[in-house]
């Protein structure tokens, strides 16, 4: 792999495919590092994983040590024994199975939306979900052994799938995505025990490995959609306000879990200003460790200065 | 494809607005054939006699899969680690709280920590007194390991109940194997019983005689339109024929009309030496 090879100046490869083809994104930030060193290149990638696996031991000391600070799971929680915590996307299922539930839930579920739709829906997805780890492993493996081919389902698929769940629970009686969510049962599995929920978490991996790149979180899981609706009027976002700088190294692209929201930002197309205002992004930052001009940088929505 | 951009119907926006088309159809395809697999599979499952012993106020099944979210805030709240999250492949729902009463029954709290965790009401707060609680029946499951249903004593069961004398009793009959000695035979009320499985945790058996099962495994349900006459005629304060002919009953004289039972605290009115010879010639113990 000819990882530290530019794309010859001049002529930017067409598609992420043909930069692949090229070899120039099997190691993406490859020239980041190079440029910046590794620790400022992985700065968002370091913050996120601490936030996931921050947010994991939260939930793990109360089990393990005996110090509750919060109880529970991603589902529902309780926080420093007051504050209830609850899935919105669940709650939904759940009334439309037919079950109001207390005002705990309700209180816990408005308080989950509130700060989602206020901060960004997806930053659910890759600062809290226990699933983007092993999507991410499964994407940078797949780019490391240049696996191609597979075929990834629309990205619209997970809205769907998000108003058949919905459909099925009101069918069937029961919160239908719950079933197999990946999300939750991977989360409750690691605090509770697994049982045989590792298999749909590994099925996850293997999904994402071979069959479909960035084939879960960005295509099929309802839960993204979901935050994703929270996430049009999200205050965090990145911009890409040095775009004069890019070079067309497709990095960004390669790393980016949604690469679809990029383009308009970047390149400037069908909006005039920078900021990246796609629900579907979700505020991961790599593309800006990954970045050896330091194109992106994250803002607000409301900052659509360029420089 | 230059065939096709020939026809002069296929201009940039037709063919903008088919390829949008197929990739709606083919993502709305995908999302129902998926959707529709895990709803299948969910009303499977769910259909499935329950096995699994609910905490304390749980919603009747159909309702409590629909209420829960699977996050564990009762288990958390459990004093005794009764309650656990089922795993995948433990034949309940993923996720949803149960206990097994052999390995741990439920401790009958009186501030029921588990239903003031639930944050949905799949554990029903109406519940205040854990008497009332129905999370299964007791069934004396296996009467020919029951060691009172052999003839000894070994009350146990009955002895743990947190209800006794009223979930379970004792019930006095005559056993016929040696034809000369009582059995005391656990018997499980059901207007009693919370289920909460002590009986099944202190059954002394390698395998429990006596079970807690969910009410739908347990129990019957006596059709509507049967009337019992003896508690009609206590309602009506008689009988409501008429009063019937008694006609005298040999050996039973003395006694109400039809009552053949023995008392439990009935002596039999006393038998005169028998002389020798005879069939009974004089056993004694």
């Amino acid at each position: 792999m000819t990882s530290a090879n530019p794309v010859t100046p001049g002529v930017p490869p067409k598609s992420v495919k043909g930069a692949a083809r090229s070899g120039a994104v099997a190691r993406p930030g490859a020239e980041s590092v190079e440029a910046h060193g590794w620790l400022h290149a992985h700065k968002w990638l370091l913050l996120r994983r601490a936030s996931q696996l921050g947010i994991l031991a939260l939930f793990l000391v109360g089990p393990w040590l005996g110090l509750w600070i919060i109880k529970g799971n991603l589902s529902s929680s309780l926080l420093l024994g007051v504050l209830p915590l609850t899935d919105p996307y669940l709650l939904l299922q759940s009334v439309a199975a037919g079950q109001l539930p207390y005002k705990e839930g309700l209180l816990g579920g408005g308080i989950v939306l509130a700060f989602y739709l206020l901060l960004g829906g997806r930053l659910f997805c890759s600062w809290v979900c226990p699933v983007n780890i092993v999507t991410d492993a499964a994407a940078w493996l797949r780019r490391r052994l240049g696996i191609k081919g597979g075929r990834v389902p629309s990205e619209y698929t997970r809205y769907w799938l998000l108003g058949m769940t919905l459909v099925a629970s009101a069918l069937t009686g029961s919160i239908a995505w719950e079933w197999v969510n990946p999300v939750s049962m991977l989360h409750r599995g690691l605090i509770f025990g697994f049982g045989l929920s590792w298999g749909i978490v590994a099925a996850v991996f293997l999904y994402d490995l071979l069959m479909a790149s960035r084939g879960w979180c960005g295509h099929v899981c309802p839960v993204g959609a979901f935050y994703g609706l929270l996430g049009k009027t999200a205050l965090i976002r990145v911009t890409a306000d040095k775009r004069s700088k890019c070079n067309d190294c497709m990095d960004c692209f390669a790393v980016c879990p949604e690469p679809q929201v990029i383009r308009p930002a970047l390149k400037a197309v069908g909006q005039p200003h920078p900021v990246i205002l796609d629900q579907d992004c979700t505020s991961c930052g790599r593309c800006i460790d990954v970045c050896s001009k330091q194109v992106f940088r994250l803002t607000t929505r409301f900052d659509r200065s360029e420089s | 494809m230059t065939a096709q951009t020939n026809r002069p119907t296929d201009d940039k926006a037709v063919q903008a607005r088919r390829r949008f088309l197929k990739e709606m159809a083919g993502a709305a395809g995908g999302a129902c054939m998926l959707a529709l697999g895990v709803g299948l599979y969910g009303a499977e499952a769910s259909a499935r006699p329950a096995m699994a012993i609910r905490p304390p106020g749980a919603l009747p099944e159909a309702d409590f899969l629909a209420a829960c979210v699977r996050c564990g805030l009762c288990v958390r709240d459990c004093p005794f680690d009764t309650l656990k999250l089922a795993r995948l492949g433990d034949n309940v729902a993923t996720g949803t709280p149960y206990f097994e009463a052999r390995a741990v029954p439920c401790e009958m709290c009186d501030d029921i920590p588990c239903v003031a965790a639930c944050p949905t009401g799949a554990l029903d707060r109406s519940l205040s007194n854990i008497g009332d609680a129905r999370m299964g029946l007791a069934v004396l499951i296996d009467q020919e390991t029951c060691l009172n249903f052999l003839g000894l004593r070994c009350d146990v069961c009955y002895r743990v109940c947190p209800v006794i004398d009223k979930a379970i009793t004792l019930e006095l009959v005559h056993n016929p194997r040696s034809d000369r000695h009582a059995m005391l035979l656990p018997t499980v009320h059901s207007e009693h019983c919370t289920g909460c499985g002590k009986c099944e945790r202190a059954c002394v058996l390698p395998e429990a005689a006596i079970r807690v099962l969910p009410h739908k495994l347990a129990q019957g349900k006596p059709a509507e339109h049967y009337r019992k006459g003896w508690a009609e005629r206590e309602a009506a304060g008689g009988s409501l024929i008429g009063e019937q002919q008694q006609l005298p009953m040999r050996g039973l004289e003395g006694r109400e009309y039809g009552d053949t039972r023995v008392a439990p605290d009935y002596v039999p009115p006393a038998v005169a030496p028998a002389g020798p010879g005879g069939i009974d010639s004089g056993w004694k113990p």
